[in-house]
């Protein structure tokens, strides 16, 4: 009877760190992500250390949308129930400054926005009969503004931010938390080589950051919370001076 | 038949499931229930009341069957006391039916809402259970309608094995109906109550077995904050029946009328009254309502004193407080009650006291009973004691509440100690086969075998314990 999660883009980065510290927490944990060994790796990893407890994997890529209905119950049964359901799944490849790339920004917007929205549907769908449950999207800073540096990844990240907002609402009267995440720069895979990040923390505080606002029933949380701040600053600069400016 | 996809929880709101509810109206819409779900290839998980406080009645993905509704009293004879109940009759129902005659159920727990089926499918004991025994004790017959469609009459003669694995076995053989259970004869609609407060756990211990010969009901409360010294001080309430000649006043109190508990308590409407104890709702808070009530029955005038007390008064305090489980917040409570071995109870419960304090993690409510054995497959019945005890839940605590318990539990295994599946929501599969062992385990496998072959009754405890 303890609790049950299900974690997308579980096999790196944040989401990967988050399936050990649930694991820690008391949860049963399904592990969904695209890379076999790595999933195989963390499953083995905990299970040796939580023997008693149900942990599953499936390999799956996020933009086979038609898949996550079927999946979804899948990893359901598997644990028996599921109440809480993290979409940490995503991609930011670099970007050029002169490039402009459909194909991958339509990449971008697939992992990152329609590939949410699948597995958040799914777990809304179920949670909204269910009356209960917890819904957390791992968006980021960088949803709220449009930088001249990656236009489709500041782009589907506002757009996530806004369906989990909009979820959380709709799904508030149900008693289903919604949590969004803000995370800034992360050391993670996905911002490995990127030199001038500012204020980077590492994937273990993150992931202990993000629990702590599932457990206080956060609506949304910067992480580190002084990205609060600062994002309120930023949010307020005058598209005239944020042109100019580097950031 | 409709089905309803909902949450399904237990009664300790720690945890919720998804599944699809049917609240059949007769046995015919049972069997009508087990062939639907074949066809859409659901196990199926049978509800009483839904007072298990755990994942007893809970079904994850598949049918609930909720046999509220089936709740028909069929033969009451006021001259025997036995009444022919359907499964979904609830204590509640019973009693208001028997008192009128002078009767009152033999075995009932600490609220009246639970039905007689799920009363009888967890086997459930009251304040009298080293007397009395389980509810199953005075179960005299059932019919048993099983998954292949067989409905057969169960007694201590007759498919004696099925009736002595039904009781207690947590509705995984078939759907109990027809119960026909034996009530006790009272003289008067009242007991007399008498309060005891004693300073440690080794006279708690003393003075309840002291008790136990001289009375009809005994139960202990017992203060888990209290350290040294003190550890395991509480109180202890005894009461006994009255006859006709001793309470005159009583005879005419046999009425649901006179048995009503009081709408207002303390000058609150009970139903809000639990709002006035969440704020309390945290270890500090819970410390002082404890303390409290260990210091008013020492020192409160006439604290020490017998007083005169309805049956459904003194039996169904949980009800003095309805939704009193919402104090405990949105992670809700787990409660775990051992059943050891009297020769090992004392050490064991102070043991499992002291390690719920050195953890930080001490229960809110603890509860001492007296037990029996039964002859009964999957009983926690035993010569023994039990200490059932409420922990809060929170997202935070949780891994560190399920080791503690997971830790305590081997404690009560190493002594030879059982669970009960209603209270349960830590044991995992070893531990509920270590505490049962396995000859029990096996036969009541046997049984399964021979009328669920395909395994279509099926909860989330029985996956979690038996799979």
């Amino acid at each position: 009877m303890l609790k049950r999660a299900m974690v997308i883009g579980a096999s790196s980065g944040m989401g990967e760190q988050l399936c050990r510290v649930l694991a820690r927490e008391g949860f049963h944990v399904a592990m969904i992500a695209r890379r076999q060994d790595r999933l195989d790796a963390l499953r083995k990893e905990l299970q040796e250390a939580w023997p008693d407890r149900t942990f599953v994997e499936y390999v799956h890529d996020v933009r086979q949308t038609e898949l996550v209905p079927e999946l979804f119950e899948r990893a359901t049964k598997a644990m028996d129930g599921c109440d809480l359901v993290v979409y940490a799944a995503g991609v930011m490849p670099a970007v050029g400054p002169d490039e402009f790339d459909t194909a991958l920004d339509k990449l971008i917007i697939d992992v990152n926005v329609t590939g949410g929205m699948a597995w958040l549907n799914a777990a809304a769908t179920r949670f909204q009969a269910m009356g209960a449950g917890t819904i957390v999207g791992i968006s980021s800073v960088a949803g709220d503004r449009g930088r001249r540096g990656s236009p489709a990844y500041c782009a589907s990240k506002a757009a996530f931010t806004t369906y989990l907002e909009a979820l959380r609402n709709r799904l508030a009267v149900q008693g289903v938390d919604v949590v969004t995440i803000k995370p800034g720069p992360v050391a993670t895979p996905m911002t490995e080589g990127l030199e001038g990040l500012p204020m980077i923390i590492g994937v273990e505080d993150a992931a202990e950051q993000i629990w702590k606002a599932i457990a206080a029933r956060a609506t949304t949380r910067y992480i580190p919370a002084q990205w609060g701040p600062i994002m309120t600053a930023i949010r307020h600069i005058p598209s005239v001076i944020f042109r100019r400016m580097s950031i | 038949m409709e089905t309803t996809l909902q949450g399904v929880e237990g009664w300790g709101l720690s945890t919720r499931s998804l599944g699809h509810v049917a609240r059949p109206q007769s046995m015919e819409e049972v069997a009508g229930a087990f062939a639907l779900a074949r066809e859409r290839g659901w196990t199926v998980g049978l509800r009483g009341a839904g007072r298990s406080y755990g994942d007893a009645s809970q079904n994850e993905g598949a049918l609930v069957l909720d046999l509220q509704d089936v709740d028909r009293i069929h033969e009451w004879d006021p001259e025997s006391g036995v009444a022919r109940v359907d499964p979904g009759v609830t204590v509640r129902g019973l009693w208001e039916r028997v008192v009128v005659d002078g009767w009152w159920p033999k075995v009932v727990s600490g609220t009246m809402t639970p039905t007689i089926g799920g009363a009888a499918a967890m086997n459930i004991h009251g304040k009298n259970a080293w007397k009395a025994g389980t509810i199953g004790d005075h179960i005299r017959s059932f019919r048993l309608l099983t998954p292949s469609g067989d409905d057969l009459l169960c007694s201590r003669e007759e498919n004696a094995a099925l009736f002595h694995g039904a009781i207690g076995g947590f509705g995984e053989l078939g759907v109990m109906h027809d119960i026909t259970i034996a009530n006790q004869f009272v003289g008067s609609g009242r007991v007399m109550e008498y309060p005891y407060a004693l300073p440690h756990l080794d006279a708690m211990f003393d003075r309840f077995e002291q008790l136990t010969g001289e009375f009809d009901y005994c139960v202990g409360w017992i203060d888990a904050f209290a350290t040294g010294k003190s550890l395991g001080r509480g109180q202890i309430h005894t009461a006994r029946y009255l006859s006709a000649q001793e309470d005159p006043a009583g005879l005419n109190m046999r009425s649901p009328a006179h048995q009503r508990l009081p709408e207002v308590i303390l000058g609150f409407p009970k139903k809000h009254l639990w709002r006035f104890v969440r704020p309390f709702a945290f270890p500090l808070g819970m410390r002082a309502i404890n303390l409290a009530k260990v210091i008013s029955g020492q020192i409160l005038p006439g604290s020490s004193r017998p007083y005169l007390q309805s049956h459904a008064g003194f039996h169904f305090l949980l009800d003095f407080v309805p939704d009193w489980k919402l104090m405990h917040g949105r992670g809700g409570l787990i409660q775990w009650q051992p059943f050891v071995p009297a020769d090992r109870a004392r050490e064991v419960f102070r043991r499992v006291l002291t390690m719920q304090q050195e953890r930080g993690m001490v229960n809110w409510l603890t509860v001492l009973k007296r037990h029996r054995p039964d002859p009964f497959l999957l009983t926690h019945g035993l010569d023994g004691w039990s200490l059932a005890q409420d922990f809060n839940v929170t997202p935070r605590n949780r891994q560190a509440l399920w080791q503690l318990c997971h830790d305590m539990t081997e404690v009560v295994l190493e002594a030879g100690g059982r669970f009960y599946p209603a209270k349960d929501a830590t044991l995992t599969a070893s531990q509920y086969q270590r505490s049962l062992g396995q000859d029990r385990l096996s036969a009541f496998r046997a049984l399964k075998q021979q009328v669920d072959p395909q395994g279509l009754l099926q909860t989330n405890l029985y996956r979690r314990l038996m799979l």
